[in-house]
């Protein structure tokens, strides 16, 4: 095969005049260029993310009513889960630059747990980032759809703003962890709002903003019960924010995927001593270099969707 | 640095997957060119409905089959023409021609290198680009008819695929199409970059870089930066046709059904478009610009006029193409304040703009012209360059343009000031290059009548859409017979396509004189224009790796023209430094 000039006299320097610029081959270089490209991608996602944001203040969900789910506890821990998730792909950052840096001392076996732990940490991270939508789509307390397209909660006319989820508005009391996810349909809700006559409506912004029970109670007439999400409409709140969850962390985690799989390639040469016969280890720092990306870019996708 | 080891080459490995940069530039071009066929005789097409609404053309049907029954153009297929015209005249032949020709074959060449960064990246861009050619054309053939909603494929026209015919399967394959698109520019860009930063030869410093790789290498930036919000654009959107967002789709009915997507803004679309659509426009001019000042100088036989003027001029453009796409939407329900914004940051382009011309027309100022035929087009690059310029300050200005927005006044002010600029560039570039790409000469005399034929023609075509435009005439109608106040522009219309026609025929000129020649046509010598330029110290017959012995070493700038005390009107940038030169400074 008639390869480029690069692969034919990688023996010989390619550049031919005095300093050469940034120090740095030309695949390094290619990388960063690419991961500026990347970057404009994202850039474009979380501008638009950014515009319905506050367009649609008062229907846009605040995310501890929407990440309350951990494995094995009961209750609600807004944020918690996707703290650990983030704890885990800036740790395997982490163990990327130790095997970066096993690399330039040619360590062999570093570089392979270091790079071994970062594809682990990578495979966690899919793996929550699967049981994170699996519960969004699944959903948690339930709402209403009213005739205007609006998603709203259910709470306490006289409480202190407390989302009522569907299981309490119909059993009255809160949903005990070993209870079967319940599905209602729309006219046991209309009944058991018409019975508790504590219950009224709230839409799910920031402000919370809470219906007269009179209003509340006119709107129920043709509401339907949303519980989950999917792309028409989700019981979190503005249907643009499941469209745009799904769509951004659905890009993010294919980026994260396709950093495994170059990883598992890396990984393999480097079990094979490919790198170890070539002199140096830079195939695993331009891997490194796109892993640290996608773990920025994440902690941008974490501050859009999980913190502001 | 060793002369490089010669691997066995076959057919395949020579001419189609090919890793040399010569051979993937005459690809580019060659694939260029085909689709600029398709382009121009859509145009014809759809200047033949203009200018003689409904009457019967017996090569409509022919050509366009179902699609013209009895003859006379359907209202959808005119609108799948424009936009294909569009899309292929704007990407595949200005953009990928364009660029992906002369990048390719002149930053290894000019910069003294023996490829680019990586052959095989370089490889895997053209074939991205073919793919995304071949399923391009392909979109034409579907059932339901090519994409129809304009180049620009705004939401909800290219969101709902029940919206119209021309929003079926043509718009996915549109969609589909670009993607590959985006793909192989990204590719391309990255190495052209790259190649530029990191392969120089020795003494190659930035300020020794021909325009034409400034001009190469600030555009491949722009690529980069701007194609990939493209792509989160184009992703929305095959979001919103197959899955059933809302991301660009709010309170629609189609055929009086309601539909369920609500919050989304078709603005949304337009701000992410327009992010890369105006850089676009830099993508496609700059790199004939490049080629322009190297055309200019070389035949004008002076030094280009404020090299330094002319770098930073680039790089203002590039970045001032980032912060103005608002001016493409006045008329969207944008702030009047914003506007202004946007007025002002538009403006401040015909700054460096002018400092171009101006620098254009002072090197050509008492030079000794060669008016050779890449002289010609590039002076008539000037010449479109500044005539387009002017009405963009019109365009620009968001108080004016809300006057002639969508009218036929754009259509005239972007085909003169990036259409025909870009489509003069590439023949300047091709007619100069031609011997240091097939190692043979072109025609001049047909050069000649190729020139003023199509600059005589172009002018006749997009200046008279000037005061269509001004009349009101908006852009995009299949017909204009169906409002009286257009009767008394049917002349003009008469006349545009008369010229159009003209102008579509001299290109079969150009076409044989290219295919004729890169087979048939007389052998170039080394140096066919005494240029100071490295592609010129290569041998004529292309080989793998460029130089047979050692890179060439750089001494000088290249635009040593006509330099007093030497003993041509020429100094190559191989040539040492003379004493006296190293007294001097100079």
């Amino acid at each position: 095969m008639a390869n480029g000039a690069a692969i034919e006299q990688s023996n010989t320097p390619l550049w031919g005049g005095g300093r050469q610029p940034f120090g740095a081959s030309y695949g390094k270089l290619m990388m960063w260029f690419f991961l500026i490209s990347d970057a404009l991608t994202f850039s474009g996602f979380l501008t638009a993310v950014g515009l319905f944001r506050f367009r649609y203040e008062e229907t846009w969900p605040v995310a501890e009513n929407v990440y309350t789910h951990f494995p094995f506890l009961s209750g609600d821990h807004p944020l918690l889960f996707v703290a650990l998730m983030t704890f885990i792909l800036i740790l395997s950052s982490v163990t990327m630059v130790l095997a970066v840096n096993a690399g330039h001392h040619m360590n062999k076996k570093g570089v392979v747990l270091w790079l071994g732990l970062t594809i682990i940490g990578g495979f966690t991270f899919l793996g929550s980032q699967a049981y994170e939508w699996y519960h969004f789509i699944k959903g948690a307390k339930g709402a209403v759809q009213i005739k205007d397209s609006s998603v709203l909660y259910f709470t306490s006319a006289g409480g202190t703003g407390e989302i009522m989820s569907l299981y309490e508005l119909v059993n009255g009391q809160k949903r005990p962890h070993d209870a079967p996810h319940a599905h209602f349909n729309t006219e046991q809700i209309r009944q058991a709002f018409s019975q508790n006559k504590n219950a009224t409506l709230m839409y799910p912004g920031k402000e919370g903003q809470r219906l007269e029970r009179s209003e509340a109670a006119s709107l129920m007439a043709d509401a339907e019960v949303v519980q989950g999400a999917n792309m028409r409409v989700n019981e979190y709140g503005n249907n643009l924010f499941a469209n745009f969850f799904f769509f951004v962390t659905g890009f993010h985690g294919t980026h994260v995927l396709s950093g495994v799989i170059l990883n598992i390639i890396i990984f393999i040469n480097v079990i094979k001593g490919t790198y170890e016969r070539r002199g140096h280890y830079e195939m695993v720092e331009k891997v490194g270099l796109y892993w640290h990306f996608v773990d920025l870019v994440w902690v941008f996708v974490f501050t859009f969707f999980y913190l502001v | 640095m060793e002369a490089h080891a010669h691997h066995k080459e076959n057919f395949i490995t020579k001419y189609i997957f090919s890793t040399d940069h010569k051979m993937i530039s005459k690809q580019f071009l060659i694939t260029g060119v085909v689709m600029g066929i398709v382009g121009v005789i859509m145009s014809l097409l759809f200047r033949l409905q203009l200018a003689w609404p409904n009457q019967e053309w017996p090569i409509m049907e022919a050509l366009l089959g179902k699609w013209a029954p009895d003859g006379v153009m359907d209202p959808n297929m005119y609108l799948a023409l424009v936009t294909i015209h569009g899309t292929i005249m704007v990407f595949f032949v200005l953009t990928a021609g364009l660029s992906g020709t002369f990048s390719n074959l002149l930053i290894p060449l000019q910069i003294g290198a023996r490829d680019m960064a990586s052959g095989f990246i370089n490889m895997l861009s053209y074939w991205f680009f073919f793919v995304s050619s071949v399923i391009m054309l392909a979109s034409l053939f579907v059932e339901s008819g090519p994409a129809a909603a304009g180049w620009t494929v705004y939401p909800p026209l290219s969101a709902l695929p029940e919206a119209m015919p021309g929003s079926g399967m043509g718009m996915t394959l549109w969609l589909v199409s670009m993607t590959f698109f985006i793909v192989s520019s990204l590719l391309g860009a990255l190495n052209y970059i790259v190649t530029v930063l990191n392969l120089r030869t020795k003494g190659m410093s930035m300020t020794r870089l021909p325009l034409t790789i400034w001009a190469f290498f600030v555009t491949a930036i722009i690529g980069v930066l701007s194609f990939p919000v493209l792509f989160s654009a184009a992703l929305l959107l095959l979001f919103d046709r197959s899955l059933g967002t809302s991301f660009y789709l709010s309170d629609i009915m189609v055929a009086g059904e309601v539909l369920q997507n609500q919050g989304g803004s078709p603005v949304l679309y337009q701000h992410l478009f327009w992010f890369l659509g105006h850089p676009e426009v830099y993508i496609i001019l700059l790199p004939a610009l490049g080629i322009s000042s190297e055309v200019i100088s070389t035949n004008a036989r002076k030094p280009i006029f404020g090299y330094r003027a002319m770098v930073g001029s680039i790089l203002a453009i590039a970045f001032l193409s980032f912060i103005v796409w608002g001016h493409h939407m006045f008329v969207t329900g944008m702030n009047p304040f914003l506007g202004s914004v946007f007025t002002f940051t538009t403006l401040l382009i015909a700054i460096p703009s002018a400092v171009k011309a101006f620098n254009y027309i002072t090197t050509l100022w008492k030079g000794n012209l060669r008016l050779t035929p890449a002289m010609l087009f590039s002076i008539g690059l000037v010449s479109t360059f500044i005539t387009g310029g002017l009405t963009g300050l019109i365009l620009g200005d968001s108080a004016l343009d809300i006057n002639v927005h969508d009218t036929y006044f754009v259509v005239a002010h972007f085909h003169i000031v990036m259409g025909l600029s870009a489509i003069f560039g590439l023949f300047a570039g091709v007619y100069h290059w031609f011997p240091k790409m097939f190692g043979r000469k072109m025609n001049k005399t047909l050069g000649y009548l190729h020139f003023w034929v199509t600059f005589i023609c172009a002018y006749g075509v997009f200046f008279p859409m000037h005061f269509l435009g001004m009349a009101g005439l908006p852009r995009r109608y299949y017909t204009n017979t169906a409002v009286p106040m257009f009767d008394d522009l049917t002349n003009i219309n008469v006349l545009i396509s008369y010229f159009a026609i003209l102008g579509g025929v001299a290109q079969v000129v150009f076409l044989w004189n290219f295919f004729y020649n890169a087979v048939r046509g007389r052998k170039a010598e080394q140096n066919p224009w005494q240029s100071n330029t490295l592609e010129w110290t290569t041998p004529v017959e292309h080989i793998h790796g460029n130089w047979p012995g050692e890179l060439p070493e750089v001494h000088r700038w290249p635009y040593d023209y006509s330099k007093p005390g030497m003993e041509e009107d020429f100094v190559p940038q191989t040539v040492p430094l003379t004493e006296k030169e190293m007294q001097t400074g100079h």
